[in-house]
This record gives C-alpha cells, sequence and structure tokens, in this order.
C-alpha cells in the first residue's frame, strides 16, 4: 500500500516528475479523440489560427500533467482524488518535440471536518517545457488519507 | 463559431450527450489517471466514490469533444447560408471547475454551456474574450461537471458587418 499520507505532507514541500518528450503523433491522437479543433490536428490548417502553427490542446496539458504526477508522487501517497479544480492558466503554447516536465508544490494543509480519516492538500502544480518557462499551471486542493484510516481498516473496522 | 459582436450573455446551448462505459472509462484512466479507483472495480469499492468511475478529466474532456462538434455543426450551418464563420482562438484558462457526483459506468451526461460575460481584448483589437459557465448532468438530473472558461473569439471585420 503507498505509504504517504496526509499527515506526511508539509507546506513548501516539492515534488516533481520525470521528463516526458511529447511527439506531434501524440498532440493529434489526444485532438483527435477530445478536442478535434484545426489547430491541434494539422500544420497547414493550424497556420489560418491566432497561433499560425500546431499546438498540443490545454486539456492535453491537464491529462499529461495529471499523468507525469501520477508516476511521481500521487502513486506512492493514499490519494483519493479531488474534488475539483480552482484555476487552470494555460501561458505557453505546448508545441511538437518539447520535452516536458511537472512540478507540484504544497501550499497548504487542511483536514476535512466531515470525515475525518482524510484531508485536503492544496497544491500549485506547474508543468514546465525544457527552458522551465511554465506551459501550464494549476491551483488545486485533492484528497488524501489520513493514517487513521488505515489504522482503522488494519483493526479490521470499515475503511470509510 | 459566432462572431464575438454576434453572441450575447445569457446565451445557452445543450452541446451533446455521453454515455460512459467501463472499458473507455479504464482507457483513459490507464493512459492519463492511473488511480485505482477509476481502473479496477474492487479496488474502487474500498474509495470514497464506492464503485469505479470514470476519471473527472475524462468527463470533462468530452465536454471539450461535443463543445468542439457542435461548433463545427454550427459553422456548417453557417456556411451553407453563405454567411461568414468566426475564428476560435486559444484560452487563457479556466476556474472554478467542480466534480460534484462521480460519473460512474453506464451513466450518459448531457452537457451545455452558457456566456456569462463578453470583454473586448485589450491588447488584441481583432478579438474578444468570452467567458461561458459549462456544466454536465447525469441522467439523474445530477451535476457532475462545472467550471468557467475563457477564449478568445474573432471580432467582425467592417465589411463583415
Amino acid at each position: 500500500m503507498p505509504h504517504r499520507h496526509w499527515e506526511d505532507f508539509s507546506p513548501g514541500r516539492v515534488f516533481e516528475s520525470e521528463p516526458r518528450l511529447i511527439t506531434r503523433d501524440a498532440i493529434v491522437e489526444f485532438a483527435a479523440a477530445f478536442d478535434p479543433q484545426p489547430m491541434h490536428l494539422d500544420e497547414e490548417a493550424a497556420r489560418a489560427g491566432m497561433l499560425g502553427t500546431l499546438v498540443a490542446s490545454g486539456w492535453h496539458s491537464c491529462c499529461l500533467l495529471m499523468r507525469l504526477l501520477s508516476d511521481s508522487f500521487l502513486s506512492q501517497s493514499r490519494f483519493m482524488g479531488g474534488p475539483g479544480i480552482e484555476e487552470v492558466r494555460w501561458l505557453k503554447p505546448l508545441y511538437p518535440g518539447e520535452s516536458i516536465r511537472a512540478r507540484a508544490t504544497v501550499l497548504e494543509m487542511r483536514p476535512s471536518r466531515s470525515r475525518p480519516q482524510i484531508g485536503f492538500v492544496k497544491f500549485l502544480f506547474e508543468l514546465v517545457d525544457s527552458t522551465d518557462a511554465r506551459v501550464m499551471t494549476m491551483i488545486v486542493s485533492p484528497m488524501f488519507a489520513r493514517r487513521a484510516m488505515d489504522d482503522a481498516s488494519r483493526e479490521g473496522m470499515p475503511s470509510l | 463559431m459566432r462572431f464575438f459582436e454576434d453572441m450575447a450573455v445569457g446565451d445557452v446551448a445543450e452541446i451533446g450527450q455521453h454515455t460512459f462505459t467501463t472499458e473507455e472509462i479504464k482507457a483513459f484512466a490507464a493512459r492519463f489517471d492511473p488511480q485505482p479507483f477509476h481502473l479496477d472495480e474492487a479496488a474502487a469499492a474500498h474509495s470514497l466514490f464506492g464503485r469505479l468511475c470514470a476519471s473527472g478529466w475524462h468527463t470533462a474532456c468530452l465536454w471539450m469533444r461535443l463543445a468542439t462538434d457542435h461548433r463545427r455543426r454550427e459553422d456548417e450551418a453557417r456556411r451553407s447560408r453563405g454567411e461568414p464563420v468566426a475564428t476560435l482562438g486559444v484560452s487563457p484558462g479556466f476556474r472554478d471547475l467542480l466534480w460534484p457526483n462521480p460519473v460512474y459506468p453506464g451513466d450518459t451526461v448531457t452537457y451545455a454551456t452558457e456566456v456569462v460575460e463578453l470583454r473586448p481584448s485589450a491588447s488584441r483589437p481583432d478579438w474578444g474574450i468570452m467567458t461561458a459557465r459549462n456544466t454536465g448532468t447525469n441522467q439523474r438530473g445530477e451535476p457532475v461537471l462545472s467550471f468557467i472558461s475563457s477564449v478568445f473569439v474573432e471580432r467582425r471585420k467592417a465589411q463583415q458587418s
């Protein structure tokens, strides 16, 4: 079972993912499924658009960030999902051939009032390119199990 | 796409529906959001969601897909009437996204969008910024998604007005 509980986070702590190369094919494949606009699908058609060149869907950036953070610290944590996203800013286009990394900085910690076995951790998530320029930022407060939840389940009590 | 000048605060459109299958929920999660509660029924039974449910990113990405398809149908109708079609620009982001209820296999989500604010871009005179409140509602009438998005929309040039 993942070992990091809500109590193990602290404000200022930073987690970084491995880098990942974003290919043109990956950009087009995602766009064909979820965001089939010309600027995400085809170089020629993208020329007539606002940016004039092929770029990744902003939703693709969100999904890549989720995957990169899942493969780094979230998979080692008792992550319980999130009720929403406070804010996403798409600051810089994500171009084909770019190598990106995700970074998570803990901003605040808050226990759940209604569910004492979980707590919220407020993060700044950043997606950065190979020059460390920010492609996207996200403010989000996901839920993590507290140690008491797993202590209770080890004693044979229901986990929730 | 309608031009910025042709939009009004309060304009509402139902953009489409999607039924989420177990197979696509797991395939999306394996790719982008590999949490046990999106991948495995037994693990999901012990999660806050009670059973297997779709990644919230999956629910949100289907909004984008259906919004794009809706705009394409509108553009085709406009072209067939000989009317000009506006270019949709980039989005600076979104805020206040909520997933109030999980989306379970077999759920059908109806998506909608409502214009909540229109303002000309200060730095780009050819563009306006349209702010919308976007929602997804399941077959029981329960909200499963809402968020506030912004996007650049082309303004009419003198010869098009």
